[in-house]
């Protein structure tokens, strides 16, 4: 009896491993392997244009830290976050509110919110381009009506991070929403009962009592997610500027790409993919942290 | 008998009165950003197919009209399906999104079952491991994946594009949750029928899954259309080109004609827009899913 089942155990063991092989192989080749491989070259000197390689230590990460392309591509991205992050998360929390409590047209403006998120950033970004044009884009006409002076957006450094948040708002503050309306939704009812009784029947109140104290763990979530979609910008800077002009939005993706993929700088390419790994470790760090001191409260 | 009609209408009056009370001026400010933030959400769809109906001089016309004052919708689209090769370049996106989904389900399912179903060794690494590798993007193991396939010489292959794709550790977490709340007894019922293991996965676990299912395959499809990030790095012929990597060529002049270039954005977008209208609660329950529970 027991040599029985513990063969069918062994059989039902071996089959768990069948089932999980395919994607266990796949997920080394595809993670593992490639997170070892660039580590390991970040520490080389490799560039596919010589065949040879040798070790340098952490040459390239001094190399990185006194690089001024890459202190110019941090600063870029934190300006583009300032833009962009406050603006992902307020708004979209104050839509997921706005929309929450309508009965007859939440629907129709869930859709139209959520709407740009399915786009394809790529070709959207041509239409962005065209309706921020400097001299005769929707916008500028907009702004010269008001008799006010038409902006370069994309072609002006002191415009065009502020113009790619702007995009980057437009197509992520749908998926926020969805994300607060999830977590809207999962807040029990009795809760905001309960806190009328204790006299919080203000809509105010009623939001800094029990509204912001559940969402937290969503607002944490949100929070770091939307921060590490920031310093993945790339899409509209490949499509519409270059890192331009004079590199006033060349951004951490965006000089990682050129660095690996247009000049085959790859030993030191594979030091700002380590750097970049890193940040999402910190990222992460902070929300099992945040996280955990909710629940442990 | 005169003063009737007053007194109806008065009661008529009341509730229209109350609904009036109950506009605030908060209320008012709200409705009127709901407003504006839907307009800001749509107007580039409009602006964009309203262009793709207007010849190149009526683009960047100082009056935009959303209906084009000369009408050249025909040849626009007929230029772009017919004598640009957009029907390879949107064949191409679709051959590499299907193929992604294919491997990706026939890869995640059986291992979501195992780790949520069976017991054997290693599966709490292999669960962590799946879990850790949700925050790595591909941004950071392109250049290994890069030279591995430089290496094979692979490049501006469909196999290419594909591979870094063809496991995903988000359907593996997401089916592993989704299979956890499927009934034991059902299961152990099933293998006292004398079901095999396989069986079980593909004629129980497997339609109890298809919301799920559903859902992951809208996310993944839409999301490897919309991707430029990965085929900029791979494809370098026309023949591989996918129709989101097509619109790299707009900003160098490929196409001064601003009509057409707009008619193949259109084509492009209006595919993604169309899944997700009809597919909206799919769509909306696979990031719901990433989201809080992930």
């Amino acid at each position: 009896m027991s040599a029985a089942s513990g063969s069918l155990a062994r059989r039902r063991a071996l089959l768990a491993y069948a089932l999980v092989a395919p994607a266990s192989v796949l997920i080394l080749l595809i993670y593992i392997g490639p997170i070892i491989a660039v580590i390991f070259a970040s520490l080389t000197d490799y560039t596919l244009v010589r065949d040879g390689f040798s070790f340098v230590g952490l040459e390239n990460y001094t190399a990185m830290f006194a690089d001024e392309a890459f202190a110019n591509a941090l600063r870029n991205t934190v300006i583009y976050a300032a833009f962009f992050l406050p603006g992902a998360f307020f708004i979209s929390l104050f839509l997921a509110l706005a929309i929450q409590s309508r009965k007859k047209f939440r629907s129709v403006l869930e859709v139209l919110f959520f709407l740009p998120v399915t786009s394809t950033l790529a070709a959207m970004a041509l239409v962005w381009a065209a309706l921020m044009d400097s001299r005769q884009g929707v916008i500028n006409n907009t702004l010269t009506s008001f008799g006010l002076e038409p902006v370069n957006f994309l072609g002006d450094p002191g415009f065009v991070l502020a113009a790619l948040a702007a995009i980057s708002l437009w197509s992520i503050i749908g998926f926020n929403m969805v994300l607060f309306l999830a977590g809207l939704t999962a807040i029990p009812r009795n809760l905001y009962d309960a806190a009328a009784i204790d006299g919080a029947d203000h809509p105010v109140d009623r939001f800094f009592r029990v509204t912001w104290p559940m969402l937290a763990p969503t607002s944490v979530f949100v929070a770091v997610t939307t921060s590490i979609t920031a310093f993945k910008l790339f899409d509209t800077v490949a499509v519409l500027t270059k890192g331009g002009p004079a590199r006033s939005s060349e951004v951490f993706l965006y000089l990682t790409f050129l660095e690996g993929f247009e000049y085959f700088n790859m030993g030191y390419a594979a030091a700002l993919s380590v750097f970049f790994l890193g940040l999402i470790f910190v990222f992460a760090l902070i929300q099992t942290l945040l996280s955990d001191r909710r629940i442990n409260s | 008998m005169t003063d009737a009609p007053f007194v109806t209408s008065r009661a008529e009056l009341h509730p229209l009165r109350r609904a009036w009370a109950r506009v605030t001026v908060g209320q008012t400010l709200i409705w009127l950003a709901l407003g504006a933030g839907a307009w800001i959400a749509v107007f580039p769809y409009i602006w964009m197919v309203s262009s793709s109906l207007k010849p190149t001089n009526e683009v960047y016309d100082a009056d935009f009209t959303i209906w084009p004052k000369s009408f050249s919708g025909f040849e626009n689209y007929h230029g772009v399906l017919f004598e640009q090769p957009y029907p390879l370049f949107l064949m191409n996106s679709t051959i590499v999104c299907l193929g992604i989904l294919a491997v990706q389900l026939v890869t995640a399912i059986p291992a979501g079952y195992a780790l949520a179903k069976l017991r054997f060794r290693g599966s709490a690494i292999l669960l962590g491991t799946v879990i850790a590798c949700l925050t790595i993007p591909i941004n950071v193991t392109s250049i290994p994946l890069y030279l591995g396939l430089v290496k094979l010489s692979l490049l501006d292959t469909y196999f290419a594009m594909m591979f870094p794709f063809m496991v995903s550790v988000f359907a593996i977490f997401l089916f592993r949750q989704f299979f956890k709340g499927f009934p034991d007894s059902v299961i152990d019922a099933a293998r006292v029928d004398g079901f095999s293991e396989i069986e079980i996965v593909i004629r129980l676990i497997v339609p109890s899954a298809l919301p799920a299912i559903a859902a992951f395959s809208v996310f993944s499809f839409v999301a490897h259309w919309n991707d430029l990030y990965w085929p900029l790095i791979v494809v370098q012929s026309q023949e591989k080109m996918t129709a989101t990597l097509s619109m790299m060529q707009y900003q160098s002049e490929f196409d001064t004609n601003y009509g057409r270039s707009f008619a193949a954005a259109t084509v492009i977008t209006i595919p993604m827009m169309l899944v997700f209208l009809f597919a909206r609660r799919s769509f909306i329950r696979g990031i719901t899913m990433t989201g809080v529970k992930g």
